[in-house]
């Protein structure tokens, strides 16, 4: 057993730290202010290979393994969390289920383009009514001739207006329940299919996050993904994998808060001394550090879990995802909260980035599957069948 | 076209300290990482590269550890990696490193040499043109701007001095020594960093290159340390007594003098 990055992905990490910090770093409070997607940087991480980190290369992707997709958003993340989420919702929740589920077609026609970042993707599960009861679809899918048809509505969907693909889960037989849920390939210039209302959110400012709609839009036979009735199972595993994104982008904003905070308290006196020299301090930050190092952990052996996976589809990695999700969000809010604090005043305004940093921590206790979601995976997998 | 391009592991650290004991750089502790001027030197090569189709070879002299910026060079771009390593070349100046990288140069085929300005653990800024001198090859330091024409197989190069730039052309082989600041380096892309360790990094001993062991190493270097100390800083400046405008006229008059307006 190694804890250690190997030499590749140790080489990764050091590139996308730099690339972080000098790329990433200097416009991350423009972005949370303006509400602005972070277009040139998307851009940028095209251009180096980023959108396809985990995509086999004869997909045209990168070759890389999901631990080195977990640092890329965890060191995005640290600097930037609305950027670690583009890549995160991009990669987990649009490439990889087409990967896992797609026809070798389907694979052809739409990796090489999305690893490439010359198109960006998209997830559309949630509905006004379907949220953590993802199985209450309203969104239908309706077989016409040589197409489907589909209405309905979807929101709050990450990269929602700048993804060129969505990944949609509709119902296409309401009888079977759950049974009856599908999941389509939806280009966004498909007739039918817009971008409604953008929202305004507490955090990740710059992450696009709008409303689906879907009106008599009609895609190809051919787009749909896996079988028919197969949703939301593939929902519910395309899931497993998002965790791990978004439990690394909790654990960017919580080491990227705590890192923040050693250099705050290092320069800010009080009372005659620097208050990192105060004992309360340095316990409060000992115990953050402690738990952000079992945060990792939790993360690195959920990807981890997730390459076996990919290798053995046999392996489930379900309740690993969920409890890296679950603990590095709930971390993630603990470490950028006390942070705040140890920043007093200056933390409670924007001329430091901790403030925007608790903003951004939030959201990964409520997305891709509420903390209390995880919560039910994971005493799931625990009591199995309850008698 | 085949361009070889020295680089250089270096402690990365603007703060060097130094052992008041034994008088060399206290590494430990401090991250290693690839000089930046070599580090320009390298992308000038790959944009080359880019454009007109060139083979990029890096070659370094160091430490067995040093491979690591070999890997990094691979990730960006570079096709082919040197390491020369060999206790025999160790403690080695500024004039037994290029001797020995000259030896390597003379073992491989190249039209053009990159090498960083100077690196920042001694800024010496003299093994590149001390290679060049052993080769018997031109020089051009200071490089700020690079451009070929392929059809008259011309290169013109801008020259950073003290005042401005010079614009110089040349045809044939050459040694350039190229700056950080004139050239943004690319990032190590992800494909190539997953490739970066599957490729083959050629480890070269003293006896790889045809060069007197006498002339390698401690034993080739009369560079002696004899005191490292940190120097203070001293401008002392000119003290001109005049009034307000002659004082405007003296300021443009050195301002012009400078050709900084």
């Amino acid at each position: 057993m190694d804890f250690n990055l190997n030499k590749t992905q140790e080489l990764f990490r050091q590139m996308i730290r730099e690339f972080a910090e000098k790329e990433v770093k200097p416009l991350a409070a423009e972005i949370d202010e303006q509400e602005r997607f972070p277009q040139e940087t998307v851009e940028k991480m095209a251009r180096l290979g980023i959108f396809g980190i985990p995509v086999p290369k004869q997909y045209g992707g990168a070759g890389g393994d999901n631990i080195m997709y977990s640092i890329a958003v965890e060191e995005l993340s640290r600097c930037c969390a609305t950027t670690g989420v583009v890549v995160s919702a991009h990669t987990s929740l649009c490439m990889s289920p087409i990967l896992q589920f797609g026809t070798e077609e389907q694979k052809m026609k739409y990796v090489p383009k999305l690893a490439s970042g010359e198109w960006i993707g998209a997830f559309g599960l949630t509905e006004p009514n379907a949220g953590t009861d993802a199985a209450g679809q309203q969104t239908t899918a309706v077989p016409v001739g040589d197409e489907w048809v589909i209405n309905g509505n979807k929101i709050f969907i990450t990269n929602a207006g700048h993804a060129d693909v969505y990944i949609v889960i509709a119902m296409t037989d309401k009888s079977l329940g759950t049974k009856g849920i599908s999941a389509f390939i939806v280009e966004a210039t498909t007739p039918g299919f817009a971008v409604g209302k953008k929202e305004l959110k507490m955090g990740i400012r710059g992450s696009a996050t709008a409303e689906l709609i879907f009106t008599n839009c009609r895609i190809p036979k051919e787009n749909l993904l896996g079988k028919v009735g197969e949703g939301f199972k593939i929902a519910m595993m395309t899931l497993d994998g998002g965790r791990i994104g978004i439990a690394s982008q909790a654990l960017g904003i919580a080491q990227g808060a705590l890192d923040e905070t050693v250099k705050y308290t290092k320069e800010r006196k009080q009372f005659g001394k620097a208050i990192a020299k105060f004992q309360n301090t340095q316990f409060q930050m000992a115990d953050l550090k402690t738990k952000i190092e079992a945060a990792r952990l939790l993360v690195r052996s959920a990807a981890f879990k997730e390459d076996e996976h990919v290798a053995n589809p046999r392996v489930n990695f379900s309740a690993d995802a969920a409890m890296a999700k679950l603990y590095a969000a709930e971390v993630a809010m603990e470490v950028t909260t006390k942070c705040v604090q140890f920043h007093g005043g200056y933390g409670y305004t924007r001329e430091y980035p901790v403030e925007r940093m608790m903003r951004d921590a939030k959201i990964t206790e409520i997305y891709e599957g509420t903390s209390e979601v995880q919560r039910m995976v994971i005493a799931g997998k625990l009591f199995g069948k309850i008698k | 076209m085949k361009i070889l391009v020295c680089i250089k592991q270096v402690p990365d650290t603007t703060e060097i300290k130094i052992d008041p004991v034994t008088k060399t750089l206290v590494r430990e502790g401090v991250p290693a990482i690839m000089n930046p001027d070599d580090k320009g030197g390298l992308e000038f090569a790959l944009q080359l590269k880019d454009r007109f189709g060139a083979e990029v070879t890096v070659v370094t002299m160091g430490i067995p550890a040093a491979e690591i910026i070999l890997r990094e060079a691979f990730a960006m771009g570079a096709d082919r990696a040197i390491l020369l390593t060999d206790r025999k070349l160790g403690g080695a100046d500024t004039l037994a490193t290029s001797k020995a990288l000259a030896g390597v140069a003379r073992k491989l085929e190249w039209d053009l040499i990159i090498a960083g300005r100077q690196a920042i653990d001694g800024d010496t800024a003299q093994v590149g043109p001390e290679i060049s001198e052993h080769l018997g090859i031109p020089q051009i330091s200071y490089v700020a701007g690079l451009e070929y024409d392929e059809a008259a197989k011309k290169f013109t190069v801008t020259k950073e001095t003290e005042d401005g730039y010079q614009v110089l052309e040349f045809q044939g082989k050459a040694l350039l020594t190229c700056l950080a600041s004139a050239v943004k380096p690319r990032y190590m892309s992800v494909g190539g960093i997953v490739d970066a360790y599957g490729k083959e990094v050629e480890v070269w001993g003293a006896d790889r290159i045809d060069v007197p062991e006498t002339e390698l190493g401690l034993k080739g270097s009369p560079t002696k340390v004899v005191k490292s100390f940190t120097k203070e800083l001293k401008a002392p400046g000119q003290i001109h007594e005049v009034d307000a405008e002659a004082a405007v006229e003296l300021i443009v008059a050195k301002l012009k003098e400078k050709h900084i307006i």
